[in-house]
C-alpha cells in the first residue's frame, strides 16, 4: 500500500455517476453535419488546409498545427467541407471561433492510415507525429501533449483517472471497457519519457475501473493507486501531491519536481495514434443529467451538442446544458456549439436537479471556504479584495494561485458565487497589465521617434552643411550629388526596414505563459532594439558633439 | 447560471439555529438555579433585536424576510440576555439590544461587517452607562433568604415594583468573583473567603453548573464543525496558564485557575462569544492568538482591573487586533515556499 500525501481541503458533494455507468458505452449516431473549431486546444489555433468545396477523408488533417504550442485538427468523419466560417464554441467568452463545417457523405470512409513502431522513431519524431495526430489533454486542459511529453528523465509518470467532478464518468467507462488499449498508451509516454515509475490515481468510487486496470497494469510495473473519493483530487497538482507528496511551485509545471501528469483518456488517444495511426477524431462523452438514458458514448468531434443529446433523450423540464462537471462546467448558451476535445460530459439541467441557489448573504467570515481551499489560498479575504476592487491586495493573497475548483462556493453559507469574483478579478487584473504593457510599449514608441527625428534633423543640417562646404568648394563636381542621393536612398531603406522591425516587434501578440523559445525570441529581438536605441543615442551625441565642435572659430 | 450549479444545503441560518440550540441545555439549568426570570429577558432582547433589526433593515432597503431569518440577531439577543443580570429592568435589556443592533452591528454594515461584537459593545455600554444595574445578580434560589414568585420578578422587572415585603437587596448579591475581589482588598484570604456558601467545587453555587453546560454546548459546536477548536481552546489555555502561574506564587491572594475557568462570564466567552465569525481571526494561527489574547487580558481585568469580570472587555479589546492578526498571520499557499514544502521554486 502506497502512502498517500492528503493535500489541504477538499469537499464531497452527491457523487451521481450510478446513472451514467448502467449501459456499456455506445456509438453515437453519425450526424448530418458537423462543426470542428481549429481551436481545440491551449495554444495557436489550427490554420485551415482545406477549402470549402473541398471533399476530405475521415482523418483526414483539416487544420495544421500552428506554431510551438499546438496540435492539428481532422476530419471526424467522410464528406465535403461546406464552409470555413465562424461559428459559436463551446468556450467561456461564448465567443464564436474559426470552424470547419463539414458535411458527412454517409460513408464514414477513413483515410489510408497505418500504425508506426514508437521505439524505431526518435522521441522528437514521436512528439511530431502525436502533435499531427492532433493529440491534446483531454482532461479538460486540451494542453498538446507533444510538448508535455517533451519531459526527459523523468522521475514519476502521473496518470489521472480520478476523475472526481460529480456525474462523469467517461474515464470510468474507457477503463472498464478498454483498460488494455490505456495501459498500451501508458507505455508510449513512459517510452517517450522515459519514467521510472508510473503511477495511476483512481479514485476508490470506481471499483470495476480499478480492477480492469489493476488487471491491465499485469507485468506492466504500472501501479494502480486507489485514492479517497474527494474532489478536487483529479486537479493535476493535487494529484501529484497526494501520489508523491511533492508540491508542484505556483507558476511552475510538473516536471520541475520530476512528475508529469496526463489523463487517462489521453493516453487512449495516444495508443490509437500510434497503434492505429488514427488521430483525434471522437472522445468518449458522457450523457447524464435531467435524461431517460444516460450513458457514455463514443462521440465524433464536431458533432453538435443539441443533436448529439437526442440519443440519452432529455427529459421534458429540461433547462439547458451544462458541459463538463457541476463543480466546473461551463453552461452552453447555445446548444448548436459542438463537441469538442474538450467536452467530457453534457449535463441536462433542470429546476429540481439543480435548483438555484439561495440569495447570496453578506460574508460572514466562517472560514469553511479557506477550510475547504485546496490550494491554501483565504478565499473570504480573496473576496473581499475582488469585490473591493483592490487587485493589487488579491495578487499579495495568490488570487492567481486559485484554480477555480469551485470548493469555495460549494461550501459558503451565504451562498456567494465567489469563483465568480476571482475570474473577475483575474480578467481585471490581465486587462490592466495589457494595458501597462501597450501603454510602455507607447512611450518607448514615442521617446524612439523623437530620438530619430532628432537626429534626422542633425544629419539634414550636417548634409546641408556639408554640401554648402562641398559647392563652395567645388561648384561643378556632381559626384557628390550622386553620393548624397544614394546615402538618402539607402537611408530610406534603412528607415523603411527599421519601420518594419518596429511593426513586427509591435504587433500585439499572446505574452502570458510564454514557453521559454518563445520567450528567448522575444528577448532577443528586446535586444536587438534596445541596441538600435543606444547606437541611435550615440549617433545623435556624436553629431551634438561635431555641431559643438563646429561653432567654434 | 455558473459553475458551481451545486452548493451545501447549510446557509447563515442553519449556523445561527445551531448556535441558539447550543445555548438551550445551559438556558435550562440558568431556569433551575436562578429561576424563569432569564427566560423573559430573552424574549425581551430577541424581540427587541427584531424590531431593531427589521427597522434598520427598512430604512437600508434592504430584503426583509431574509435578512431577519437569518438568526444573526438573535443570537446576539440571546448572547446579550445571558450576560446581563437576569433581573435586570425590562428598559436596561431593550437599551443593551438596540445599541448592539444599531450601533454595533448596522452603523459599521450590518451582518458581516462589524469590528466588535455587538452583545459585547451592547454589555459594555450597559457597564459603563448603568453599572449598578449591572451587578444586581440574583442569588441561586439554593441560597436566596427570601424567594421571589414569577409574578413578583416580574412586577420587579417591568415595574420596578419590590413585593412589600422585602427588599431588592434579599435576592441580590455580588457575584464570586465580584466577592472574591472586594473580599482580597479586606485582606482576606482566597480559601477563608471561598468557605462563603455562594462559592462551590469549582466556582460559584450554580454558576458553575451553568458554565458547565455552555462547556457541553460548545463542544456540541465544535462536533458539528459551526467551531474550530482553535479560539477555545487557546482562551482557556491562556486564562488556566495565567491563573496557574498567580496561583503558584501567591495560592493565599489569587484563586486556582479552575475556579476562573467556571467563573463569570469564561465558558460563555470561550465558546459563544468570542469564536463570533464576523469579529474573530479567519487563520488558523490567528484564532491561536487572538484566543490567547483574550485568555490574558480578561484575567489580567479581573485580578488587576475595575472590573469584576474581564471577559467581555477583553473580547473588545482583541477585536480590535483582528485585522492585523490576521495580516500578519497567514497561512502559505499551496506552491509557494514555507514550511513544508519541497518543491524548488521561490
Amino acid at each position: 500500500m502506497r502512502t498517500l500525501h492528503p493535500f489541504h481541503g477538499g469537499v464531497h458533494p452527491p457523487e451521481h455517476k450510478i446513472q451514467s455507468t448502467q449501459l456499456p458505452i455506445a456509438v453515437a449516431p453519425l450526424p448530418s453535419r458537423l462543426i470542428v473549431p481549429l481551436r481545440q486546444h491551449n495554444g495557436n489555433p489550427a490554420k485551415p488546409v482545406v477549402a470549402a468545396g473541398d471533399h476530405a477523408l475521415k482523418g483526414q488533417m483539416i487544420g495544421a498545427p500552428e506554431g510551438f504550442i499546438s496540435a492539428a485538427v481532422h476530419a471526424p468523419t467522410s464528406g465535403r467541407v461546406v464552409a470555413i466560417e465562424m461559428n459559436p464554441a463551446p468556450h467561456p467568452s461564448g465567443l464564436p471561433d474559426l470552424s470547419v463545417v463539414m458535411e458527412a457523405d454517409g460513408e464514414d470512409r477513413w483515410i489510408e492510415h497505418q500504425p508506426f513502431d514508437y521505439r524505431a522513431i526518435a522521441p522528437a519524431d514521436l512528439r511530431n507525429r502525436l502533435r499531427d495526430a492532433g493529440v491534446v489533454g483531454l482532461g479538460g486542459a486540451v494542453f498538446p501533449s507533444h510538448i508535455k511529453l517533451d519531459a526527459t528523465s523523468l522521475e514519476t509518470l502521473v496518470i489521472n483517472a480520478a476523475e472526481c467532478e460529480p456525474y462523469i464518468t467517461c474515464d470510468d467507462m474507457l477503463m472498464r471497457e478498454r483498460a488494455a488499449e490505456v495501459v498500451q498508451g501508458i507505455a508510449i509516454m513512459q517510452h517517450a519519457m522515459g519514467a521510472r515509475e508510473v503511477l495511476i490515481g483512481i479514485e476508490d468510487n470506481k471499483p470495476q475501473a480499478i480492477a480492469a486496470m489493476q488487471a491491465a497494469c499485469q507485468g506492466s510495473g504500472f501501479e494502480v493507486v486507489v485514492v479517497p473519493t474527494l474532489y478536487p483530487s483529479g486537479s493535476a497538482k493535487q494529484l501529484i501531491k497526494l501520489l508523491t507528496g511533492k508540491e508542484v511551485p505556483s507558476g511552475a509545471l510538473g516536471p520541475q519536481v520530476g512528475v508529469q501528469c496526463f489523463n487517462v483518456a489521453t493516453a487512449y488517444t495516444i495508443h490509437r495514434a500510434v497503434n492505429h495511426g488514427e488521430p483525434v477524431i471522437s472522445r468518449l462523452v458522457t450523457l447524464t443529467g435531467n435524461m431517460d438514458e444516460p450513458r457514455n458514448y463514443e462521440v465524433l468531434i464536431g458533432t453538435p451538442i443539441g443533436e448529439l443529446v437526442k440519443a440519452a433523450r432529455p427529459r421534458a423540464d429540461t433547462s439547458g446544458y451544462l458541459m463538463g462537471g457541476p463543480m466546473m462546467g461551463l453552461p452552453l448558451s447555445d446548444p448548436g456549439v459542438p463537441v469538442v476535445k474538450a467536452t467530457n460530459c453534457v449535463i441536462a439541467t433542470s429546476q429540481t436537479l439543480f435548483p438555484p441557489l439561495p440569495r447570496a448573504m453578506p460574508c460572514i467570515r466562517c472560514t469553511r471556504c479557506a477550510a475547504a481551499c485546496p490550494a491554501d489560498l483565504q478565499p473570504q479575504e480573496l473576496f473581499w479584495f475582488a469585490k473591493a476592487k483592490n487587485f493589487a491586495k488579491a495578487q499579495e493573497y495568490k488570487l492567481f494561485d486559485c484554480i477555480e475548483c469551485g470548493c469555495c462556493s460549494y461550501v459558503c453559507p451565504s451562498h456567494i458565487p465567489l469563483v465568480q469574483f476571482y475570474r473577475f478579478a483575474k480578467s481585471e487584473i490581465q486587462a490592466q497589465e495589457r494595458e501597462k504593457k501597450a501603454s510602455e510599449r507607447a512611450r518607448e514608441r514615442h521617446e524612439f521617434r523623437e530620438l530619430r527625428l532628432e537626429r534626422e534633423k542633425q544629419e539634414k543640417a550636417a548634409k546641408h552643411a556639408a554640401k554648402a562646404a562641398q559647392v563652395a568648394a567645388k561648384p561643378d563636381e556632381e559626384g557628390g550629388d550622386e553620393a548624397a542621393a544614394a546615402a538618402k536612398k539607402a537611408a530610406i531603406q534603412a528607415a523603411i526596414e527599421r519601420a518594419k522591425a518596429k511593426k513586427a516587434a509591435v504587433a500585439p501578440q499572446n505574452v502570458e505563459d510564454l514557453p521559454p523559445e518563445a520567450q528567448a525570441r522575444i528577448d532577443e529581438i528586446d535586444e536587438r532594439r534596445a541596441q538600435a536605441r543606444e547606437t541611435a543615442e550615440q549617433s545623435v551625441a556624436v553629431q551634438k558633439t561635431d555641431e559643438g565642435q563646429g561653432a567654434q572659430p | 447560471m455558473n459553475s458551481p450549479v451545486v452548493a451545501e444545503k447549510t446557509g447563515v441560518n442553519v449556523i445561527m439555529l445551531k448556535v441558539l440550540a447550543a445555548l438551550l441545555p445551559a438556558v435550562a439549568a440558568y431556569v433551575y438555579f436562578f429561576g424563569p426570570a432569564i427566560l423573559v429577558s430573552i424574549t425581551l432582547a430577541s424581540v427587541a433585536a427584531l424590531a431593531t433589526e427589521a427597522a434598520v433593515l427598512h430604512l437600508r432597503r434592504y430584503p426583509l424576510r431574509v435578512y431577519l431569518t437569518d438568526g444573526s440577531a438573535l443570537v446576539t439577543a440571546w448572547l446579550l440576555a445571558l450576560s446581563i443580570p437576569p433581573l435586570a429592568p425590562w428598559w436596561l435589556v431593550v437599551v443593551g439590544t438596540l445599541f448592539a443592533i444599531l450601533i454595533a452591528k448596522h452603523l459599521y454594515g450590518g451582518l458581516g461587517n462589524n469590528l466588535f461584537n455587538p452583545a459585547m459593545v451592547g454589555f459594555a455600554a450597559l457597564m459603563i452607562s448603568f453599572p449598578s444595574h449591572m451587578t444586581h445578580w440574583t442569588a441561586p434560589d439554593v441560597l436566596a433568604h427570601s424567594h421571589w414568585s414569577f409574578s413578583q420578578q416580574m412586577d420587579f422587572m417591568f415595574g420596578g415594583i419590590s413585593p412589600a415585603d422585602s427588599k431588592l437587596d434579599a435576592i441580590t448579591m455580588a457575584t464570586p468573583l465580584d466577592t472574591l475581589k472586594t473580599q482580597l482588598h479586606l485582606e482576606r484570604t482566597v480559601v477563608d473567603i471561598q468557605s462563603s456558601p455562594i462559592f462551590s467545587m469549582l466556582s460559584g453555587k450554580g454558576t458553575e453548573i451553568i458554565a458547565l453546560f455552555y462547556l457541553l454546548g460548545g463542544l456540541y459546536l465544535w462536533q458539528q464543525r459551526i467551531i474550530s477548536w482553535h479560539i477555545p481552546a487557546s482562551f482557556l489555555a491562556a486564562m488556566f496558564g495565567t491563573a496557574g502561574l498567580f496561583y503558584l506564587f501567591d495560592p493565599a491572594h489569587y484563586a486556582s485557575p479552575l475556579f476562573h475557568l467556571f467563573a463569570g462570564g469564561t465558558m460563555l466567552g470561550a465558546f459563544f462569544i468570542a469564536t463570533d465569525y464576523v469579529t474573530s481571526p479567519t487563520t488558523p494561527l490567528g484564532k491561536l492568538i487572538f484566543g490567547a489574547g483574550i485568555g490574558v487580558s480578561a484575567y489580567i481585568i479581573r485580578v488587576l482591573g475595575g472590573y469584576p469580570d474581564g471577559v467581555a472587555f477583553a473580547v473588545l479589546f482583541l477585536n480590535s487586533a483582528v485585522p492585523l492578526i490576521d495580516a500578519y498571520t497567514q497561512p502559505r499557499v499551496f506552491g509557494h515556499a514555507g514550511k513544508w514544502f519541497d518543491g524548488r521554486k521561490e
